[in-house]
């Protein structure tokens, strides 16, 4: 997995490109947990990730209640189909904030 | 329909998750059965692989190795078979998410569930203590 973060008034869009899983968590998590904590906005970008598994959903999960305790929005963007399909068959298209 | 026996073996470690995939996909690739339900197969054995690593292993890399079976016979059962030397696991102790419940814990046991048919603990023949199975009929 590799990352790209860019930053325009209060969002901060984290792009993540390849494969989440078990070994990738910490660092994804790494990048995106401080964002949120900062209060910025922050969107998450999947557009570049072929492949999640449990550990990566559990980063979405994970980085959507950090941005309800810390009262901000954290999107998800531009997600691919396989990604999608990961989203859905955990249920969980209607709680996480998806654009 | 061409019968597949396949098995490889991989150290413990979450970097060799990768590679977990790397097998699955180019033995699923072999079967235009397969080759469709791809991704969601390579889902459930990695999910599988990873628990291995989680749980048996503490999240720990070891010198220990797992291996990894894939076999689809002509009358279209697929049999995914891991086995590990790691701590023996308790069945009634892994439970699939509550769905209710927001929160990551469990959603691996969950997708494999969901993926595949049957999910068989078995206790090992020598040399493994933990043997899981996991089948689809297609």
């Amino acid at each position: 997995m590799t990352y790209k973060v860019t930053e325009e008034n209060n969002i901060a869009t984290v792009f993540l490109d390849g494969e989440i899983d078990m070994d990738v968590t910490e660092k994804a998590k790494e990048v995106i947990i401080p964002l949120i904590e900062a209060g910025k906005e922050v969107h998450i970008n999947l557009k570049d990730v072929q492949y999640i598994d449990s550990s990566g959903i559990s980063v979405l999960i994970e980085s959507h209640q950090k941005g309800e305790e810390k009262k901000t929005r954290v999107v998800l963007k531009e997600i691919s189909k396989s990604v999608l399909k990961v989203i859905m068959m955990a249920k969980l298209e209607q709680i996480l904030t998806i654009e | 329909m061409k019968s597949i026996s396949e098995h490889k073996d991989f150290a413990v470690n979450s970097a060799n998750l990768k590679h977990v995939r790397t097998f699955a996909r180019e033995i699923f690739q072999k079967s235009d059965e397969l080759k469709n339900y791809q991704e969601e197969l390579v889902l459930a054995l990695a999910e599988a692989a990873q628990n291995i690593v989680k749980h048996a292993y503490n999240g720990e890399p070891s010198d220990d190795t797992m291996r990894i079976k894939i076999n689809h016979t002509n009358d279209g059962l697929l049999t995914l078979e891991l086995f590990d030397k790691g701590k023996a696991a308790v069945p009634e102790n892994i439970k699939p998410r509550n769905l209710d419940d927001i929160k990551a814990g469990g959603l691996g046991t969950f997708f494999i569930g969901q993926i595949m048919d049957e999910v068989i603990f078995k206790t090992s023949k020598i040399d493994w203590v933990n043997h899981l199975v996991l089948k689809k009929q297609f």
